[in-house]
């Protein structure tokens, strides 16, 4: 009950003392720091193509997103510019100085990006904000589901009766005050930064800052939340290396300028609904630049940089039936109708709340134990330690002869380190529901019972022959389920505690749990039968598990 | 010669057995001081005295040591060259001393394993984990930057100077260009690889296969069969490394096919020796036992045959060495059986 578990206390009380707060208040500087740099690495770099060529495929690819892409968000001057810029470059053929104008049109293109980039922070909102997450939505919880809504102002219910923060946030909340936090979920739902959000001002954690989907900014309900709580424009569909140079720039900088910053290393959004396998190295590259970088600068007294895994554990996604059938179409031969995306609008993402909060769903949200940018795991004090315990200096890990040096392929080589350790985690603290078991167990019987035909023909089966004998079905649940708790028991998957209660309990938890919110519920019991009523959906909740070897036991 | 003593460094070798001798003979021509870690005071004593280790002449420039927490704080680089029955409890020994900004390159051709029984395992699976040497510095050290060496480098011609040549495998660029740098020489030379774990695997496997042909060469079956057998050796050994997750690339360089030709075909060979010793009826236990160092073919071979219990795939070769070795088979029938052995397409694994 709400008021048995703590109530986290600001870790720094003074809003002026956010590291965020800083950045803001020192916008100018700070971006000029970014582009400065860009533009150092940009110039020095000629492993690659020449800044000419470099130069005019941006331009022309830039030119060509403007008139064939182009999002609400886009600056309002983008062809405007886009246009200069290229007639400024088609113009250096005739010049003498052709290296200082073309290093002049990069300068401008960097600092546009900046602009671009920035995030919009603001105190005053993002007081609001938060208001909207906590009080908005306990009250709007409150209403629904314990008198209705006459009882608004009542105090019973909380949002952390909805969400449970579990695993180890005394440690992350001791950890913020020693270094800079990098905070690295897995991404299933577009709710999730928004979830985060929560959950660090809920720790009394100061804001953080993080890359979000510019295309989420289309959103006028999203695009409020996002920039009051702190975050910065990712944009994929500029993929040109000035780009990505300034975004990295950007985030290493921040997280030099002691900023504590949300990665969805994955991505995008698991489409599968498969725990993230392979994570996007870049973002996660700059907290190891960053960390090297801080090293290097303040040597002993360098800031250090934890990495710390959260998963999020949902039992439904919103965005499941959509998000499953654009990974069939990518992987498959399928042909899709093409479903509207359920986020995109914001009358859909309100009907959405509405439903999350009126009907009974857990949330948990499993807090890694820190690690340093290497992957190891840090002690309460942000020591790191080796795998045999021993204390090990983070500074060594950048030494050559002695002396700090830079090394990209090294650096490289520790991303790859680190994200390997970080998948490793995520499968350690990954809960599991009854839902997922039920999806899991359902599925697996499908493909057996079927071991003849592809997934995509068992997707396509007719529906006589999606359903399961009960009996079987239960027995299977039983197996896997024993298997899930010896796993449990060894350290390598995490459990939600109604999984421990008897079979049938634990089976009706979870058809009753198992997307809940969809229109169309993949899983149901009809006397002693289990129907699947979408299969694809069931496919994606059943994605959940892979990667453990549960299979070989049905 | 001209390139004597050219770097002010010192580099560590840690094992007193031909290879680790040879290496820091190697090491020795280019840098100014090279320290080889021997694990008994009497062999240290020994080597000191007499400044020669079997048919090696120990360099000037060569100190042997027993202080293993010196070895670490005056060298950066260091060669672990010991048997991979010992090497877990050497790194254990040498862990407290190792920084992430230390360098290993080992060159150690065995597996390191665990095994866990079905009375003690809860999912009542038998498991052998297997691990090979770079992980085994992994878990035991803080040291990341782990590199191997491996290639056909019988320790007996690089003790007599002749040419020969190497790979040093490792994920870090910079560990590869240290150990260019401080082993190239006119007659060695030191190629690069990013694959460090098919690397090993090249090396560990290969010993299975140089036993097998050693009993090719003891049975005097003739240079053919032993052509067809190193060849199907091979096959067999990129299938583990691919089982494994391994990549089949560094096959075709100098720690496959390379130290594959060179220990099937030398009496130098510890492994190939075993194999002609065993096809001449000699017993396997007599044969260890004479041996002054371990051949880990034979260790190798009943790790693989394991770990292929609840790995599903076809390794035809270790399966009959592992009834040789475990006396179920003579040598004989293992050659008719070889013979016999349904093998459908040649070469599978480059599809």
């Amino acid at each position: 009950m709400s008021q048995n578990r703590p109530r986290y206390k600001d870790i720094l009380k003074r809003k002026k003392d956010w590291p965020i707060v800083n950045l803001s208040q020192n916008k100018k500087p700070f971006l000029d720091e970014v582009s400065r740099h860009v533009f150092t690495n940009l110039t020095q770099d000629n492993g690659r193509k020449t800044l000419h060529e470099e130069l005019e495929t941006t331009i022309y690819r830039e030119k060509q997103r403007v008139i064939n892409n182009p999002w609400r968000v886009d600056p309002k001057d983008d062809l405007t510019f886009w246009k200069r810029i290229q007639k400024k470059q088609l113009a250096i053929k005739e010049s003498k100085d052709r290296l200082t104008i073309e290093k002049e049109i990069l300068k401008e293109i960097i600092d546009r990006y900046c602009e671009e980039i920035v995030g919009n922070f603001n105190k005053s909102s993002y007081r609001f904000a938060k208001r909207i997450t906590t009080f908005g939505f306990a009250r709007l919880l409150n209403a629904a589901r314990v008198k209705g809504f006459n009882s608004i102002f009542s105090r019973q219910l909380d949002l952390q009766d909805q969400i449970h923060v579990v695993g180890e946030p005394d440690q992350l909340r001791k950890l913020a005050k020693i270094g800079t936090i990098v905070l690295v979920p897995t991404h299933f739902s577009n709710l999730d930064s928004i979830l985060i959000g929560w959950v660090i001002q809920f720790l009394g954690l100061p804001p953080f800052i993080y890359g979000a989907g510019l295309n989420l900014f289309n959103i006028k309900i999203l695009a409020y939340f996002m920039n009051s709580l702190g975050a910065y424009k990712l944009d994929r569909r500029k993929k040109n290396p000035i780009y990505l140079e300034t975004l990295k720039e950007y985030s290493k900088r921040a997280l030099e300028w002691g900023c504590h910053s949300l990665f969805f290393p994955g991505g995008t959004r698991s489409r599968s609904g498969q725990i993230e396998n392979s994570l996007k190295l870049g973002l996660l590259g700059t907290a190891i630049e960053a960390q090297r970088s801080l090293i290097s600068d303040h040597g002993k007294q360098a800031k250090p940089i934890f990495i710390v895994p959260v998963v999020i554990n949902y039992q439904f996604t919103l965005e499941a039936p959509s998000l499953i059938n654009e990974h069939l179409k990518r992987t498959g031969r399928e042909r899709y109708y093409r479903e509207s995306d359920a986020f995109s609008n914001s009358k859909k993402i309100t009907t959405f709340l509405m439903k999350f909060f009126t009907k009974k769903s857990d949330i948990s949200v499993s807090i890694g134990r820190g690690l340093d940018v290497l992957g190891n795991y840090v002690d309460d004090q942000g020591q790191s330690l080796d795998q045999q315990g021993a204390v090990v200096d983070i500074k060594d890990y950048f030494l050559s002869n002695g002396k700090v040096n830079v090394d990209k392929q090294r650096e490289h080589t520790y991303v790859q380190i680190l994200s390997k350790k970080i998948i490793s985690e995520y499968y350690k603290n990954n809960r599991v529901y009854s839902s997922h078991l039920v999806a899991f167990t359902a599925f697996k019987m499908l493909e057996r019972k079927n071991s003849k035909l592809d997934l995509y023909s068992i997707l396509r089966l007719s529906e006589d022959d999606l359903t399961l004998d009960y009996e079987a079905f239960k027995i299977n649940f039983k197996k896997l389920r024993g298997i899930i708790l010896v796993l449990n028991e060894q350290g390598k998957v995490d459990v939600n505690d109604k999984l421990k209660n008897t079979i049938d309990e634990s089976i009706i938890y979870g058809l009753n749990n198992i997307g809940m919110y969809h229109a169309k519920r993949p899983l149901i019991k009809s006397k002693d039968q289990i129907l699947i009523l979408n299969a694809s959906t069931l496919y994606y909740y059943h994605n959940r598990l892979e990667g453990y070897g549960l299979e070989k036991h049905i | 010669m001209a390139l004597k003593n050219t770097y002010k460094v010192t580099v560590g070798v840690i094992g007193t057995g031909n290879f680790g001798t040879a290496l820091a003979n190697l090491l020795a021509e280019k840098c100014h001081r090279v320290l080889l870690y021997a694990r008994s005071k009497q062999k240290a004593l020994q080597l000191n005295q007499t400044r020669k280790n079997g048919y090696h002449n120990i360099a000037d420039n060569v100190k042997i040591i027993t202080d293993v927490s010196f070895l670490a704080e005056k060298c950066n680089l260091i060669f672990p060259i010991v048997p991979s029955i010992n090497f877990r409890e050497m790194m254990k020994n040498l862990s407290p001393y190792l920084k992430p900004y230390h360098v290993l390159i080992h060159g150690t051709k065995g597996f390191d394993f665990n095994k866990s029984n079905k009375s003690s395992n809860p999912l009542k699976e038998s498991i052998i984990q297997i691990f090979t040497m770079s992980e085994v510095i992994r878990q035991e050290s803080s040291v990341v930057r782990i590199g191997c060496i491996a290639g056909p480098n019988l320790s007996k011609e690089i003790a007599s100077k002749m040419p020969a040549a190497s790979v040093i495998a490792s994920e870090f660029d910079e560990v590869i260009n240290l150990g260019q740098k401080y082993l190239k020489s006119d007659r060695f030379l030191v190629f690069g690889s990013n694959d460090l774990m098919s690397t090993e695997l090249c090396g560990i496997l290969k010993n299975i296969i140089a036993v097998g042909a050693g009993t090719i060469e003891g049975m005097k079956l003739g240079e053919n069969a032993k052509a067809l057998f190193i060849t199907r050796g091979m096959v067999e050994m990129v299938e583990i490394t691919k089982a494994m997750g391994g990549q089949v690339e560094p096959f075709l360089g100098l720690a496959g096919i390379g130290d594959l030709i060179a220990t099937c075909s030398s009496n130098l060979s510890r492994n190939y020796t075993v194999g002609v010793r065993l096809a001449n009826g000699e017993k396997l236990s007599e044969i260890i036992h004479s041996m002054r160092e371990v051949a880990e073919g034979i260790k190798t071979i009943d790790i693989i045959h394991e770990w292929s219990i609840n790995n599903p795939i076809r390794i035809p070769i270790t399966e009959t060495l592992y009834k040789i070795i475990h006396e179920e088979i003579t040598v004989e029938e293992a050659h008719t059986y070889m013979m016999k052995f349904p093998f459908t397409s040649e070469i599978k694994f480059l599809n």
